[in-house]
């Protein structure tokens, strides 16, 4: 960077209202019209940024919106030629197919089953490993969290061709256990628990051992509730990472009955890829649980995302 | 911390529950994930297959010919190549859309925020398998979207998954729009914590928005894109799902991944012996390629 001195004296208008709007405090200072000294070059980058933002969400949502719309489209209207963006007529009858014919129900069941143990489960299982590595002493604690952290460097798929083999000899395969055991632990999910919990003052746990709590009672009644944002961005995790998961329920469940909503779908665009609408509608049927979650509940995701990645 | 709490030791049973704490779960990683992973070490050296998997007594100790196999397949080779291709065109491509829309959502002149971070995110939760067949439709050479939109300017139909040349990069595309979101927020907390101060500075010393960039932005994101660039790249090695449902590793196997191979020797063919040798240069190539982005990292710094 140049020390240009020189610069400092010249403050034109522009560059002192621009270091004016700079130095304000973190509100959004008015991009159009109103405040009287905006400068015409500041309005040209505003309309810019937002022609670029709005560019971008419509990218970003178009294939959402085909989907839904092409799910609602009569039988063969999604293919023709020009393509159609908005339905003829809007119809529910896909959804009936699926529903009815294609016992799409029960799979939205395996995977709504699946994901709440696991998710529920594995918060229990993390939160209380998290917490002990974090503010518990035990012989060979750091020995071990440093063994866990290399695990992350190990990509799934590894461990994927024994794994079915010891699901066999359990007689797990082709069962909603052999999906939900393997979930049950992440070290990703201990990892996010720890660093929060370390957060917690020693005092607070030092006055309720002197209470005379139990580690149970403590880990109950003062460190869960004081990780409940960690904890809600942990579930919610959890449950899209599960619902979304394919590869190893592919392997694992080869029976349809057991099947989760994204194998079924992979299976089914085999014999209906002609049915352009079907497979839309089934598309939905399988996003919309998890991106119902997410926008409802995108406040604690969103911002445990950022808040983990940072300091981690 | 006060004295009195110093003094407080762990009662006598603290070691005890902590290990009950960490018991649950270091029991299921271990022998769900660790275990696993030994094992398949000592499976590559086997000739495991399906007659094994009817009864183990049919294994034996084949030394390293399942690697040395490997590397006279050509089918592995490419289908390293096309991983390769995926990982060093799709991941930067991913990263610079990222810091794109990340820059542009922390831009001061910017409102509503918060909604067009939640509309960019969003591709992101969505569920692979069902966006990845949306994209097929989309990607239709007659009646595809996309074709339309390009004859719009006057590009000739391009037979996206159909033809080696464009189906990984269709791919690619494809990824680049589900994935670039959640680099997106870890850039935004990024871009969030750097000081107010260095732009101010950067201003007054005249300079412009590129300029700034270069040597204000870019430097303080530095431990941010290492974590990035890391994270993104051991997710696109394991490229799987993408090919599996858009393409079967095809045409002419150009989008054959890794993984795709290893799925279909071990779980179509049950040679299991031989695909667990396969899981093992994947582990090699990521933990390789970790560790280059780690020195280059260190390097510049």
């Amino acid at each position: 960077m140049t020390a240009g001195t020189g610069n400092r004296e010249l403050g034109t208008d522009a560059a002192r209202s621009a270091l004016r709007a700079a130095r304000s405090p973190r509100s959004h200072p008015p991009a159009f019209g109103g405040h009287p000294p905006v400068p015409r070059s500041r309005r040209f980058r505003a309309i810019l940024l937002y022609v670029a933002l709005i560019l971008g969400a419509l990218l970003a949502l178009f294939p959402l919106f085909w989907m839904v719309s092409a799910s609602l489209m009569p039988t063969g209207e999604a293919s023709t030629y020009p393509p159609r963006v908005l339905p003829s007529r809007v119809t529910f009858e896909h959804y009936g197919a699926l529903f009815t014919r294609l016992n799409l129900g029960r799979y939205l069941l395996n995977s709504a089953l699946i994901s709440l143990v696991v998710t529920v489960l594995s918060l229990a299982v993390n939160s209380m490993a998290g917490y002990a590595f974090a503010k518990l002493r035990f012989r060979g604690r750091d020995g071990l969290f440093r063994v866990l952290a290399a695990g992350l460097v190990l990509p799934v798929q590894v461990a994927m061709l024994p794994l079915f083999l010891l699901m066999k000899q359990l007689g797990l395969i082709n069962s909603y256990g052999g999906v939900i055991i393997p979930g049950l632990a992440s070290i990703f999910g201990i990892f996010l628990i720890r660093q929060y919990a370390q957060s917690i003052p020693d005092d607070m746990l030092d006055a309720a051992r002197i209470d005379g709590a139990s580690e149970m009672r403590i880990y109950r009644s003062v460190v869960l509730p004081g990780i409940v944002p960690i904890l809600a961005t942990l579930a919610i995790w959890t449950f899209l990472a599960t619902w979304n998961d394919f590869m190893w329920p592919l392997i694992v469940l080869s029976d349809e009955s057991h099947y989760t909503l994204p194998v079924a779908l992979a299976n089914l665009v085999g014999e209906h890829v002609q049915d352009t609408e079907l497979m839309m509608a089934g598309s939905v049927l399988t996003t919309l649980p998890v991106l119902l979650v997410f926008l409802f509940l995108q406040r604690y995701y969103i911002q445990g995302v950022m808040a983990g990645s940072v300091k981690g | 911390m006060t004295s009195s709490a110093k003094r407080v030791r762990m009662p006598a049973d603290g070691t005890s529950a902590a290990w009950l704490f960490v018991a649950p779960a270091l029991v299921l990683i271990g022998v769900f994930f660790f275990l696993p992973v030994v094992a398949a070490l000592l499976l590559s050296v086997t000739d495991f297959d399906i007659y094994a998997v009817a009864s183990a007594s049919n294994t034996r100790f084949v030394g390293l010919r399942n690697y040395a196999t490997l590397l006279e397949t050509p089918l592995f080779w490419s289908s390293l190549r096309n991983t390769f291709y995926f990982a060093v065109v799709g991941g930067p491509l991913t990263i610079a859309v990222s810091l794109g829309a990340a820059l542009l959502l922390n831009a001061k002149l910017v409102r509503w925020k918060s909604l067009f971070r939640t509309i960019y995110f969003t591709p992101f939760v969505t569920t692979l398998v069902a966006v990845a067949i949306v994209w097929r439709y989309l990607y239709h050479t007659r009646y595809g979207l996309l074709n339309y939109a390009l004859s719009a300017v006057g590009v000739a139909p391009v037979d996206w998954l159909g033809d080696p040349r464009w189906a990984m990069p269709a791919i690619i595309l494809m990824a680049v729009w589900k994935n670039f979101g959640y680099n997106m927020l870890i850039f935004i907390a990024g871009l969030q914590s750097i000081p107010e101060e260095l732009y101010d500075a950067a201003n007054v010393d005249g300079a412009g928005p590129w300029r700034t960039f270069r040597s204000v932005t870019l430097p303080m994101l530095g431990p941010t894109l290492l974590f990035v660039g890391v994270i993104t790249m051991i997710g696109y090695f394991q490229l799987f799902a993408e090919p599996y449902v858009m393409t079967q590793g095809g045409p002419l196997r150009s989008t054959t991944s890794v993984v795709l191979l290893m799925y279909e020797e071990g779980f179509r063919w049950w040679r299991m012996g031989y695909a667990a040798s396969i899981a093992f240069v994947l582990f090699i190539v990521i933990l390789v390629a970790t560790l280059i982005q780690l020195r280059i990292q260190r390097g510049r710094a």
